[in-house]
């Protein structure tokens, strides 16, 4: 009695910690992924007549930043001063928005899947820090790839891919082909 | 007129607009989630040939999308036209597209990835993003360094339809067989190399690879709208506009016009060579009628505050090229009001060099004989705007419509 009375409320009680700390469960077969990531990409031209993106958040994010630190800068570069010339915040775009949604749903699904978690992914023979320096080396590339490429795999592979844009083909396969070249030297990283 | 499209700042304003923005990112962030895209081994064992979950989604995705998207334009609900196609920079787009592959296998994410992958709080994730942050920053202080390369082998809204000179249908066939291709050599590769047991696969996939054949023998079928098509859903309203005269700019306003630093002017003249040649009005760029089309995909990407004024020696040819360019959904097209011959009987002045002819009695010929073929030389080819204000009356006509289709992508 003693012993159901105490673990009983225990057991319904909401626990956050618990909440982040579930099994999680397996990914969605990819074919059923690819389909719905299909339709939110096409409800997206639609609705909006753009695709969806990423990297120009981070160069929005950035500008906004260098705009607070060093606006005469700012107003002197004329590829920072087409998002954050004088008075343009370059946060008052749509694609800044779409990333809080995809936050916003990246973090929900997580939740709800058990998948929410203070983690580090990487592979079984390298240690968290390696991950981390080897993470940020590769966000700094691939960040300044988008900028040259004027598009990453969400603006450029995915949205340029289904709208039949000739030079988005041309991009992702440069992605694919610049991943494939270095993949043999870095075997040891993720295997 | 096709509906989406929508026009959603003008629909809705601003901040419903991007409420809109935020619910597609929304979708975005959660199916990528549960697609397993947060997790970097998971993307990069792409690359060993593994587990090719990378490449049926984002194929998938893909096919999918393209299928919707010219299903929905050969059914005329959505314009193609008023989507945006990532203008072509070749040598630019394949050495950031390299960089961005050198990027992936080394921190195994990409920026999109890496937002999910820091949304569900994986450490290597917002580290990427933190790094990514860098790397613009980056960009923003050294493309002053390569200008020329980053702008240069420009090719415009060039589509592969334009690239591989096939019909929409085709391409999107085609794209569909080089997608399935591509999922059924991946799982092969899945099985020697993953050593993964396909018969667990479920066998639906095979009725989707049909479904997307299918789809796209649909859009083979149908085929997408030609201009004509496109003005005959439009005609009635635009005819309107002609009957009313509303998109007839008069000389004294196309003056005033040239000399507003607000506007980005695009004076087009359709007339024949010759014509041109001998007299035009200054800034103003020789397009003939049939050469249009190859211009539309650029004007689409001119900024929002574009007006476009048709020019020919009378009307005929330049309400022709109007219907065109309006049936193309370019917004802010206008006519001069008479044409050249307009222009030239009100800012003539007793010009040298010019005279009147005693009867202009065809269609589309010049009213004015020219003693010497000097072009936009002619002073009347560019008026002084303070010498002649107030001594012309004119209707102003120019309303500048906000823009509908987009002028930067997801990467601007």
């Amino acid at each position: 009695m003693t012993v159901d009375t105490q673990t009983q409320p225990r057991k319904s009680r909401f626990s956050l910690k618990k909440l982040f700390q579930r099994e999680g469960k397996p990914y969605t077969n990819p074919y059923l992924g690819g389909i719905l990531l299909g339709i939110v990409l096409f409800l997206s031209f639609l609705i909006t007549g753009q695709g969806l993106g990423a990297s120009g958040t981070l160069s929005r994010v950035a500008v906004f930043v260098e705009d607070l630190v060093a606006p005469d800068h700012v107003d002197r570069v004329p590829y920072l001063l087409e998002m954050a010339g004088g008075k343009t915040n370059p946060l008052d775009y749509w694609i800044v928005f779409v990333t809080i949604g995809t936050i916003l749903g990246g973090f929900t699904s997580g939740l709800i899947h058990g998948r929410t978690k203070w983690e580090t992914t990487r592979g079984p023979n390298i240690s968290n820090r390696t991950r981390w320096m080897l993470a940020f080396v590769g966000g700094i590339l691939f960040a300044y790839g988008a900028r040259m490429a004027r598009g990453c795999t969400s603006g450029q592979a995915l949205s340029g891919g289904a709208s039949l844009s000739a030079g988005s083909w041309v991009v992702m396969f440069a992605i694919f082909g610049g991943a494939y070249g270095l993949a043999y030297f870095l075997r040891k990283v993720w295997n | 007129m096709t509906i989406f499209p929508l026009h959603l700042e003008a629909l809705i304003g601003k901040p419903l607009m991007y409420l809109v923005y935020l619910l597609i990112g929304f979708g975005f962030g959660y199916v990528l989630e549960i697609s397993g895209f947060s997790d970097s081994p998971v993307l990069a064992a792409q690359f060993y040939f593994k587990d090719l979950r990378v490449l049926k989604v984002m194929f998938t995705a893909i096919v999918v999308a393209m299928v919707l998207i010219f299903l929905s334009t050969a059914l005329g609900i959505l314009d193609y036209n008023l989507i945006w196609v990532n203008p072509t920079y070749l040598w630019s787009g394949i050495i950031g597209g390299l960089i961005m592959g050198v990027g992936f296998i080394v921190g195994g994410f990409c920026p999109g990835t890496s937002i999910v992958a820091a949304s569900t709080l994986k450490i290597d994730g917002i580290i990427f993003v933190l790094g990514g942050l860098v790397g613009v920053t980056l960009f923003g202080e050294s493309e002053k360094f390569f200008q020329e390369f980053y702008h240069g082998s420009y090719y415009g809204r060039l589509t592969l339809m334009d690239f591989l000179n096939l019909p929409t249908g085709i391409v999107v066939l085609l794209v569909v067989l080089m997608a399935l291709f591509m999922f059924w050599g991946g799982e092969q590769l899945e099985r020697i190399i993953g050593k993964k047991d396909l018969s667990k696969e479920p066998a639906l996939r095979y009725a989707g690879a049909g479904a997307l054949v299918v789809g796209a023998l649909v859009v083979l079928l149908i085929g997408q709208p030609a201009n004509s098509d496109r003005w005959d859903s439009m005609a009635s309203q635009q005819e309107r506009r002609l009957q009313e005269r509303s998109v007839y700019v008069q000389p004294g306003e196309l003056l005033q016009t040239m000399h507003d630093h607000k506007l980005n002017l695009i004076m087009i003249d359709v007339r024949p060579e010759t014509d041109y040649n001998m007299f035009h009005i200054a800034r103003s760029r020789h397009i003939p009628l049939e050469e249009l089309p190859e211009y539309v995909g650029g004007f689409h990407l001119e900024p929002a505050r574009t007006l476009f004024v048709l020019i020919s020696n009378d009307e005929t040819t330049s309400t022709q090229a109007w219907k065109y360019l309006v049936a193309e959904s370019i917004p802010n097209v206008y006519i001069l009001d008479g044409g050249i011959n307009h222009w030239l009987t009100t800012f003539w002045d007793n010009e040298a060099g010019i005279e009147p002819q005693v009867a202009d009695t065809a269609d589309e010929t010049l009213a004015f004989d020219f003693a010497a073929v000097l072009g936009a030389s002619y002073v009347a080819a560019d008026p002084d705007p303070h010498q002649w204000e107030g001594k012309i009356e004119y209707i102003p006509t120019i309303k500048m419509d906000l823009k509908r289709a987009p002028t930067s992508g997801g990467c601007g």
